[in-house]
């Protein structure tokens, strides 16, 4: 590993340009090169899991069998290039991600893209919804002691009822009702998306210090104003973290809503059309596709959040 | 505890020349505190008249209830016996007609809006219009000595700094009566007797009835026109001293005979009201 700039300090005072660019790469090696390392890692790992999975299977259907010959190198080629193996290469992954990337438009069901922009539409009406709910819950509970008894209990519990027990109810029942599409995924969405917002909204609204309270009571403010002008914009910092678990949360909701009624598009219909072919690289690159459309989602909320605080200092 | 409960002292009634009607009044104010064994006598019957343009400062150790007392005027504290007025009405009535502007020990500026826009708080909680709430509060700033800070955040701003904005803020919506908690115990000697000049030309400028709690001597003797003395255990004035000071005066004013005598005066009485 790079030690940082042995002897920095002995430098020549005509050097400072070329020192301070030095040190600006040996920062950037050093935050990079354990990623990189990790990274490497976990192909090989990858690469020689595949190898050791797929090999049984590569014998018996493309080698002929046990009996027939076939050296080392033709049974590594196999198991990386399988049509159906049990752990496809990541190349193999990152292949079909990307033809189904480019090889069709974007509105076509066999484009990922397609997909992810079906799941991400449920996801972020799911994400509105669960935030607004969780957001107008935190401002009932701060603001009443008897909702807060009454509802808190119920809000906890309703997070302990896994999510894959209630989305076939939440779906048949909607459906009954002529709700279909978009809507009864959004709710399942929201139904995992309010409870980390309420949570840290409730704890936000009460971090006004005394101080800063009784200031607004000596202006004679109401309780909307202190709402509007104190507790909410004091929330913000506990908002946001929130913010990003419930974005992540409701990727997982809208998902596991595509799965049991055989939705015909979005990344959940997607993982179930191909386990139910046993097409295993189609699943991982919906994984990955899933994968990517979460980091996607956290990172647009990074982006308001650091917007929205912009101002703060080291308040933050 | 002990104390004997003392007798209500008198209201002091002479008409002081100078100033004008009564502002607050208070008769025999109480505040206890329940507490599991013995209750806590924060505040025990304190009678005290502040009349119009007068600078009342209330000094006295931890725990004295100068603080408290102040908190009773502003309506941040009930009493649990006696009558406080404030303008004729109750503090809660006061309060709601925001009778008065109140300056904490802290700045309290809300760290996500600028300096300006603090300032501007008060004026829009009042229903003013934003072009004429923000001319009032530049107005104000620039008293200060802020008219550059506008538009940094409170963060970016020294302790000192963060002080005169909150004064700015108390006085935007110029109140008649100006209450303030130690508002620069948390500040180095320096930037305090700055602030303290600031302060005293404010006064004689505006002649708004200021009530000032602190535990300094030389800051109450260099500010007030009254300082009354407070005594703990139980909450209780014990002194009321009139200043003979002039109402114009200077920093240097500190090393005069008449300045050490009344801070002697002050001393002697705080002393006084240990035994």
């Amino acid at each position: 590993m790079a030690s940082p700039m042995p002897g920095a300090t002995l430098m020549p005072p005509s050097a400072p340009a070329t020192s301070a660019l030095k040190a600006a790469l040996v920062a950037r090696l050093q935050s990079v090169l354990p990623v990189a390392v990790v990274l490497t890692g976990v192909l090989l790992l990858w690469y020689a899991l595949a190898v050791a999975l797929n090999a049984p299977g590569a014998i018996e259907r493309h080698l002929g069998g046990s009996q027939a010959t076939w050296s080392g190198a033709d049974l590594i080629r196999t198991t990386w290039s399988m049509d159906r193996p049990v752990l496809p290469a990541p190349h193999q992954i990152a292949q079909d991600t990307w033809h189904s990337l480019v090889d069709w438009p974007i509105d076509n069901p066999r484009s990922l893209v397609f997909h992810a922009g079906v799941t991400a539409k449920a996801t972020l009406l799911g994400f509105v919804l669960g935030a607004t709910l969780g957001a107008w819950l935190a401002i009932g509970i701060v603001h009443s002691r008897t909702l807060e008894r009454a509802l808190m209990p119920w809000i906890v519990a309703s997070q302990t009822v896994p999510v894959l027990a209630i989305a076939p109810i939440v779906l048949v029942v909607l459906g009954s009702l002529g709700f279909t599409g978009v809507l009864p995924k959004a709710v399942i969405a929201m139904y995992l998306c309010f409870f980390p917002v309420t949570v840290a909204m409730v704890q936000g609204l009460r971090a006004p210090q005394t101080i800063e309270s009784e200031l607004l009571h000596t202006y004679a403010a109401t309780g909307w104003q202190a709402l509007w002008l104190l507790r909410l914009p004091s929330a913000l910092p506990y908002l946001f973290p929130a913010l990003r678990v419930a974005v992540a949360a409701g990727l997982v909701g809208a998902i596991v809503a595509e799965l049991p009624t055989g939705a015909e598009a979005g990344l959940g219909a997607r993982l179930l059309t191909s386990s139910y072919y046993g097409n295993t690289v189609q699943i991982w690159s919906a994984l990955l596709m899933s994968a990517v459309l979460g980091v996607l989602l956290t990172a647009v909320v990074s982006g308001v959040e650091r917007l929205a605080l912009r101002h703060r200092g080291q308040v933050r | 505890m002990n104390a004997s409960p003392m007798p209500a002292r008198p209201t002091a009634t002479v008409s002081r020349p100078g100033f004008g009607p009564s502002v607050v009044q208070i008769d025999r104010a109480s505040v206890v505190y329940p507490s599991a064994d013995t209750p806590v006598r924060a505040l025990h019957e304190v009678s005290l008249d502040i009349r119009q343009g007068e600078f009342v400062s209330l000094i006295g150790p931890s725990g004295c209830g100068k603080t408290t007392l102040l908190r009773v005027i502003a309506d941040l504290e009930p009493i649990t016996a006696g009558e406080v007025l404030v303008n004729g009405r109750t503090p809660h009535d006061a309060r709601l007609a925001r009778a008065y502007g109140y300056v904490f020990q802290a700045a309290a500026l809300l760290p996500w809006r600028t300096v300006l826009s603090n300032v501007m708080l008060p004026l829009e909680l009042q229903g003013r219009q934003p072009d004429e709430a923000r001319e009032i509060a530049k107005a104000q700033l620039e008293r200060v000595g802020l008219a550059q800070f506008e538009r940094k955040y409170p963060w970016q701003l020294s302790g000192g700094m963060q002080q005169r904005a909150s004064i700015a803020r108390a006085l935007g919506f110029e109140p008649k009566l100006l209450m303030m908690d130690e508002p620069f115990g948390a500040l180095d000697e320096i930037t305090r007797d700055d602030l303290n000049a600031h302060l005293q030309q404010l006064w004689r400028r505006e002649q708004r009835t200021v009530i000032f709690v602190t535990h300094s001597i030389s800051e109450a003797v260099y500010l007030s026109t009254r300082i009354v003395v407070m005594s703990p255990r139980p909450g209780r004035i014990v002194k009321v001293i009139d200043s003979p000071l002039p109402p114009d005066r200077t920093l240097a004013m500190r090393d005069t005979p008449e300045f050490m005598a009344l801070a002697h005066e002050v001393r002697e009485a705080l002393a006084d009201g240990h035994h």
